[in-house]
């Protein structure tokens, strides 16, 4: 019975209402999943689970049994940012921060999508491959809300890291 | 939120035998359950977790698709075969929701998932006959931009807020359930209840059962689309939603579905509308005064009259986009 998250191996709670938020924020102390709306509205707990993209709010630990999680404490750090952390940096991708951790695991895991050839609702061929645009960035991050209005920023920042594993 | 017990079930026969009795609840991606447990609608004592079960999309005998109840709404919306060979049910999904959210959802859970009316959420501040038979309904005289145009009830004016369920109903996907009294299939226009003097009744499911796989017969459209109009670009239920398939031939209409999300307590097929349009000229004048006909029982509210004239004008572009030479 165990999760591993980034890497290690953490025991399921005994109480089926621990939330995979809470169980990294009060109990692991990894507090770069932010508690947003705690509804699945906002995107702010967003991790990735065997390498998608997930809420952790709406998510109950004792479901994660056997499965990876990742959160932004295991994408990057300060010595060895992301890609994306450094291209928000750039852009200006954010004002106070609160929503970054989850936009940034979010947009790791829509390059991958975008990658594997995953249409979204803008794509206007199903079939075709996709083409990264501004368009298909704003659809696929729609469930990350930035109550800053950071989102140009955030987008730029994405297009900029798209383009350059595009090269 | 209550103590609630947890079990992960490995097979059908075990899932049904550990949801049996008591206030058990199944669990799928928990989109929408914890969400509900969280705010006190839903009260489980126990939680099985079906996510575990069958979420295999394959192809049947007769050349259409059976997708397992725990397959991931974004993994069908991905799938090649629904991509190419059902447009409609591919943007459907990829219309509801957000990313996180379709990579968590189950498609049995996107079908026993309850209306999302701020009404039937707010425990503590609202009256809601489907949350509390008999208590009353605060959505009748209170903001209902979002609520039902047709099909609803005095008691109870809350829409079923899926997508991926209005392209299953205009296209005639069958349900398959399993339970203690045996297997059985409904097809997915029956699948919904209205809400009559019952809103609390939402489906025919009956305890004991639960959703194995959903059934999709061969296509049986040239092309087919969803379109879907909200209070922003994205991320947002809908307001009016339409899911349409078409074959047209000589300028006539040979084969047509149609079914609206956002407008009724349940994914509304438009039998009337079809049966018109059905050998009839594709022009948008036949495809207004079909939905005028589909529509003319509908009793809206101060707060969603404009619905009907948004499912009109909505329907009319979907299906002049379908008819025209461009794809």
């Amino acid at each position: 019975m165990a999760i591993r998250i980034n890497g290690t191996d953490v025991a399921v709670p005994d109480d089926a209402r621990v939330s995979l938020l809470d169980l990294l924020r009060e109990r692991l102390h990894l507090t770069g999943s932010k508690v947003g709306c705690n509804q699945g509205a906002c995107g702010a707990c967003t991790i990735l689970v065997d390498g998608e993209r997930a809420l952790s709010c709406l998510t109950l630990a004792v479901q994660m049994d056997g499965r990876s999680v990742t959160t932004i404490e295991g994408l990057g750090s300060a010595e060895d940012p992301h890609a994306l952390q450094t291209a928000f940096i750039e852009h200006d991708g954010f004002q106070c921060g609160y929503c970054t951790p989850g936009q940034i695991c979010a947009a790791a895991a829509m390059l991958r999508e975008i990658e594997a050839g995953v249409p979204s609702y803008v794509t206007p061929d199903l079939t075709a491959p996709v083409l990264v645009s501004r368009e298909e960035v704003r659809e696929r991050m729609s469930g990350n809300l930035c109550r800053c209005g950071a989102h140009n920023g955030i987008v730029d920042a994405i297009l900029q890291v798209a383009a350059e594993r595009a090269a | 939120m209550n103590p609630v017990s947890y079990q992960r079930a490995s097979s059908i026969d075990q899932a049904i035998q550990m949801a049996a009795g008591g206030r058990g609840r199944l669990l799928g991606g928990g989109t929408n359950l914890v969400d509900l447990m969280r705010k006190g609608v839903e009260r489980p004592s126990s939680l099985v977790d079906v996510t575990t079960l069958s979420d295999a999309i394959e192809e049947t005998s007769e050349g259409g698709l059976l997708i397992g109840a725990a397959a991931r709404n974004s993994a069908v919306a991905a799938h090649l075969q629904i991509r190419s060979r059902y447009p409609m049910l591919a943007r459907s999904i990829l219309a509801g929701a957000s990313a996180q959210i379709r990579n968590m959802a189950t498609v049995g859970g996107n079908l026993m998932q309850r209306t999302r009316c701020l009404y039937f959420q707010d425990v503590a501040g609202a009256r809601c006959n489907r949350r509390a038979p008999g208590s009353g309904c605060d959505a009748a005289g209170g903001f209902n931009r979002y609520h039902a145009i047709i099909g609803a009830s005095p008691a109870c004016i809350a829409t079923h807020p899926s997508d991926m369920c209005v392209a299953l109903a205009a296209l005639d996907a069958r349900i398959q359930v399993a339970g203690t009294r045996g297997a059985r299939t409904i097809p997915i226009v029956d699948f919904h209840r209205l809400p009559g003097e019952r809103p609390d009744l939402e489906t025919e499911i009956e305890p004991g059962e639960l959703i194995v796989a959903v059934e999709i017969p061969p296509p049986r459209f040239a092309r087919s689309t969803y379109r879907k109009v909200r209070d922003r670009a994205s991320y947002a239920f809908a307001l009016v939603s339409v899911a349409a398939g078409l074959t047209v031939r000589a300028g006539r209409i040979e084969e047509i579905g149609i079914a609206f999300g956002g407008v009724a307590p349940k994914p509304w097929r438009a039998f009337k509308a079809e049966t018109a349009l059905r050998g009839g000229p594709a022009t948008s004048q036949a495809f207004e005064a079909a939905l005028a006909d589909e529509l003319a029982d509908a009793t809206p509210l101060p707060g969603n009259a404009f619905k009907i004239e948004l499912a009109q004008r909505t329907l009319s572009a979907v299906l002049t986009e379908l008819s025209g030479s461009d794809r």
